[in-house]
C-alpha cells in the first residue's frame, strides 16, 4: 500500500479500490479530451521526477474543465514537488516509496508565497500587494 | 538597483531553508542522484570536473557594491578567491564544498541575493541590454520590465519542470544589445504610437542546434506580456519533447510545429488567458518601477575629452554615449591578456566596488560580452578613473575588438566541455597585442566555446571557434559571419584545426580581411557577409595544407 497524503494529512487507503471511478492520466494525455462525468478521482502520473506535464494538466482540469473531483498526483513524488503541485491543484499525493509522509507534511509551507496566479492562488500577487 | 519588500526577502530566505534541508537529506541518502541533481540545479549548484561550480544570480547584470564585496567575500571563504563572470551575466564560482553551499546561499540571501534557478530545466536568468537605463535610444527601461519576468518566473509553480532551460532578454532600445534573436524567447520593447508592447520572437538559441527566432507577434501591448508568455509556455511545457535532450529546447519545438502553426496554438492558448488576472496593471510597473534606486545626477554639460594618447584609446573604445548630459557609461575590460575572460580576483572586486562607489552611484553591471560596467560615470571624471582601473588592470582599451573574447570556462574547469578554451583565449590575445594594430582591424567579435553546448556563444561570433573532441584529441572548428543582432549564425569554414594552429588561422583571416575590405567602415562581419567564406576558407586551409597535412583534412586543391 502506497501512502497517501490526502487534504494535507496522512491517510491509509488501498489505492486499487474498486469502488470509484478513477481516471488515470499519463503526461503526454489530453485532459480535453476525457469525460469527467461521474469521476471520483483523477490520477496523473508523473513518470519522471522532472516531468512536468502534469502540472499543466492538472491546472487545465481545475480551471478550465471545472473537475472538482480528488486530483491525485502519482508515480515518482517527493516532498520536494508537494508545494507546486497543490499549487497547481493536486489535492492527493501518492509519495514514492521510502518518503516519509509525516515529514513531508512540512513541505507544504515550503514557501508563504507566490508571485504567480495558481489553481491554490487565484489572485497574483501583484494584485494583493501593498505598495 | 530593485530592492526587495518583504515577500521578495522571505521568499529567497525560505529557498534557502529548503536547499539546506535537501542538501542534508542527500547527504542521508534519503534522495537519489537523480532527484538532488535535478533540485541542486534549481539552486546553480553543478557537480564539475574537480569539484562543484556554482553560479550565482545577478539579475539582468545588475549589482550593487554592496552585493559585489558580498562576492568578494564569499569568493574568499569558500573558494579560491577569483570569480567568473558568464555570458548570462551571471557569476561562477569553480571550487565551492558542496555541504558549505546552504550557508553561501544564506550569506547571499543578506544581501538579496540567490542562486535560484541559475541551471536546471526551468526559466533562467532575465538578461538584458547593459546599457538599459542610460542609452540614448531607449524607449523604456528594460530593467523594469526583466523585474517583472523574474519575479513571474521565480518559482513558477506549473513551469518549473519544463523540458530544458528557457532564457529570456529584454531589449528596451531600438539597437538590439540583448541578443533576443537567439534566446528561447526574446522580447523587443516596441512604441507605436504612445503604446508600449513587444515584439515577440520565439525559438531562437545557440547550443548544438543553432537557430534565430522566429517573430510570432509583431506587437503584444505590454499589459498583456504575462499571459501572452503564459500560453507559449504552456504550449511548451505539454508539447516541448521530453525524449531528447539534444531535442527538448523550445526552438525544435517551434521548427516541428512550423512558427506559423506554433503561433497558432499559442494564440488559441491565449485566447483562454486573455484579459485575465494576470494581465499587468499601471499600478504593477510603477511599483516595481520605484522600487528601483535611481542615480541623483547633477546638471552638467558634455566636456571634450582631452589628454594623453593611451587615455583617448581607451575613451574610444570603452566609453558609451549617455543620456544625461556631462555622463557616459564605462566599461572595464575583464580581457587583459593573460587572465581568463571574464575572470575576477576577490581584491579586485573590492577594488572594483570602491570605483563605483566613488565614480557611479555604487552600482555596476555585468555585460554578457563578460565585462564590468560602470555605467553612470560624470565626463570630468574620466581621467582619474581610467587612472585607477589601469592601475587595477581594467583598462585594457579593447572593447569591441578582437581580443575581447567571449569564452567559457571549458576544459580546464567544466566536465562537458570537450576542449579547453582559455588557453586558446590566451594564444590569441597574445599574437594580437599591438593595440594598433586591433584597432586597424576593428570591430570584431571573437567567442571560443569549449564544446556545441555553445556557452560561449561561438555562432554569433564574428569569427566563432569550437573545441570539439576527436578520438580523444582536442580539435578546434572555426566559423566565421555570425552576429549578434540582428542575428546570424557562423558558418564553418573547413576541417578542424590543432590548437598550436588556431592563432595563425585566424591571422590569415584577419589578412584576407584587411586586403578585401573596401575601407575602414566595413567591419570584418560585413565583408564576409558580401563576398562569402571562400576566399577566407582558402586563406586558411592553403597554407595549413602545405605546412601540415594530416589525414584527418580534406585535400586541398592548390
Amino acid at each position: 500500500m502506497a501512502t497517501l497524503i490526502k487534504g494535507r494529512r496522512v491517510v491509509s487507503e488501498n489505492p486499487f479500490s474498486l469502488k470509484d471511478k478513477v481516471v488515470r492520466l499519463e503526461p503526454a494525455d489530453d485532459p480535453a479530451a476525457i469525460s469527467l462525468e461521474g469521476v471520483a478521482r483523477v490520477e496523473v502520473n508523473f513518470p519522471k521526477f522532472g516531468d512536468g506535464r502534469g502540472y499543466s494538466i492538472a491546472r487545465l482540469l481545475r480551471t478550465r474543465y471545472g473537475y472538482r473531483g480528488e486530483l491525485r498526483a502519482v508515480g515518482h513524488i517527493t516532498r520536494d514537488l508537494l508545494f507546486f503541485l497543490e499549487s497547481c491543484g493536486f489535492d492527493a499525493f501518492e509519495l514514492r516509496e521510502g518518503e516519509d509522509p509525516r515529514e513531508a507534511l512540512a513541505s507544504f509551507e515550503d514557501f508563504s508565497e507566490a508571485y504567480q496566479a495558481s489553481v491554490a492562488r487565484p489572485v497574483p500577487l501583484f494584485r494583493r500587494r501593498a505598495v | 538597483m530593485y530592492l526587495y519588500d518583504a515577500i521578495d526577502q522571505r521568499l529567497v530566505d525560505e529557498r534557502v531553508r529548503q536547499f539546506r534541508d535537501q542538501t542534508r537529506r542527500f547527504l542521508a541518502d534519503q534522495l537519489s542522484e537523480d532527484e538532488f541533481r535535478a533540485l541542486r540545479l534549481r539552486n546553480g549548484l553543478y557537480i564539475q570536473r574537480y569539484a562543484p561550480m556554482l553560479r550565482i544570480a545577478i539579475p539582468y547584470g545588475l549589482l550593487s557594491t554592496r552585493q559585489l564585496r558580498k562576492l568578494a567575500d564569499i569568493a574568499r571563504k569558500y573558494d579560491r578567491g577569483y570569480g567568473h563572470f558568464s555570458t548570462r551575466q551571471n557569476l561562477q564560482l569553480n571550487w565551492p564544498k558542496l555541504e558549505q553551499v546552504p550557508e553561501i546561499l544564506a550569506e547571499l540571501a543578506t544581501v538579496q541575493m540567490h542562486a535560484i534557478q541559475t541551471s536546471g530545466n526551468s526559466f533562467r536568468n532575465v538578461t538584458t541590454d547593459h546599457f538599459a537605463g542610460v542609452a540614448q535610444d531607449e524607449f523604456v527601461d528594460s530593467f523594469v520590465w526583466c523585474e517583472i519576468l523574474r519575479q513571474w518566473s521565480t518559482f513558477h509553480p506549473e513551469f518549473s519542470y519544463l523540458p530544458r532551460k528557457f532564457k529570456i532578454a529584454v531589449n528596451g532600445a531600438r539597437a538590439d544589445r540583448a541578443a533576443v534573436g537567439v534566446h528561447d524567447i526574446g522580447l523587443h520593447a516596441i512604441k507605436q504610437g504612445n503604446e508600449i508592447g513587444f515584439k515577440v520572437l520565439v525559438g531562437g538559441g545557440l547550443g548544438r542546434t543553432p537557430m534565430v527566432g522566429h517573430v510570432i507577434r509583431e506587437f503584444l501591448p505590454w499589459q498583456h506580456l504575462l499571459t501572452y508568455l503564459e500560453a507559449i509556455l504552456r504550449v511548451y511545457n505539454r508539447y516541448g519533447r521530453r525524449d531528447n535532450i539534444h531535442k527538448a529546447r523550445i526552438k525544435i519545438l517551434v521548427k516541428e510545429r512550423g512558427p506559423e502553426k506554433f503561433r497558432e496554438e499559442v494564440e488559441a492558448e491565449w485566447a483562454h488567458l486573455k484579459h485575465g488576472l494576470d494581465t499587468l496593471t499601471e499600478k504593477e510597473v510603477a511599483r516595481v518601477e520605484a522600487r528601483f534606486t535611481r542615480p541623483q545626477y547633477q546638471s552638467l554639460k558634455n566636456e571634450n575629452l582631452a589628454g594623453e594618447p593611451a587615455f583617448l584609446a581607451w575613451a574610444k573604445r570603452n566609453v558609451h554615449p549617455h543620456k544625461v548630459p556631462g555622463y557616459a557609461a564605462v566599461t572595464l575590460s575583464l580581457k587583459k591578456t593573460g587572465v581568463p575572460p571574464g575572470d575576477v580576483t576577490s581584491d579586485q572586486m573590492d577594488a572594483i566596488a570602491d570605483l563605483a562607489d566613488r565614480y557611479s552611484f555604487g552600482e555596476l553591471r555585468v555585460s554578457h560580452e563578460q565585462n564590468l560596467v560602470l555605467a553612470d560615470v560624470r565626463q570630468r571624471d574620466l581621467a582619474p578613473l581610467w587612472r585607477e582601473a589601469r592601475a587595477l588592470g581594467l583598462a585594457t582599451p579593447n572593447i569591441g575588438l578582437l581580443t575581447n573574447i567571449i569564452s567559457c570556462p571549458g576544459g580546464d574547469f567544466c566536465a562537458l566541455a570537450n576542449a579547453k578554451s582559455i588557453p586558446v583565449a590566451q594564444a590569441i590575445q597574445e599574437r594580437f597585442d599591438d593595440l594598433d594594430y586591433l584597432h586597424e582591424i576593428g570591430e570584431l567579435d571573437l567567442n571560443i566555446s569549449g564544446c556545441m553546448n555553445a556557452c560561449g556563444h561561438h555562432h554569433v561570433g564574428h569569427i566563432g571557434i569550437l573545441g570539439v573532441d576527436k578520438n580523444g584529441e582536442e580539435w578546434y572548428q572555426v566559423e566565421i559571419g555570425g552576429n549578434q543582432a540582428p542575428a546570424s549564425l557562423g558558418k564553418v569554414i573547413g576541417p578542424s584545426l590543432a590548437r598550436a594552429d588556431i592563432p595563425d588561422a585566424i591571422e590569415k583571416l584577419i589578412h584576407c580581411y584587411l586586403d578585401r575590405r573596401d575601407s575602414e567602415a566595413e567591419r570584418f562581419v560585413d565583408v564576409v557577409h558580401r563576398i562569402g567564406i571562400e576566399p577566407f576558407k582558402e586563406r586558411v586551409y592553403g597554407h595549413a595544407h602545405q605546412r601540415a597535412p594530416r589525414s584527418q583534412r580534406e585535400p586541398v586543391l592548390a
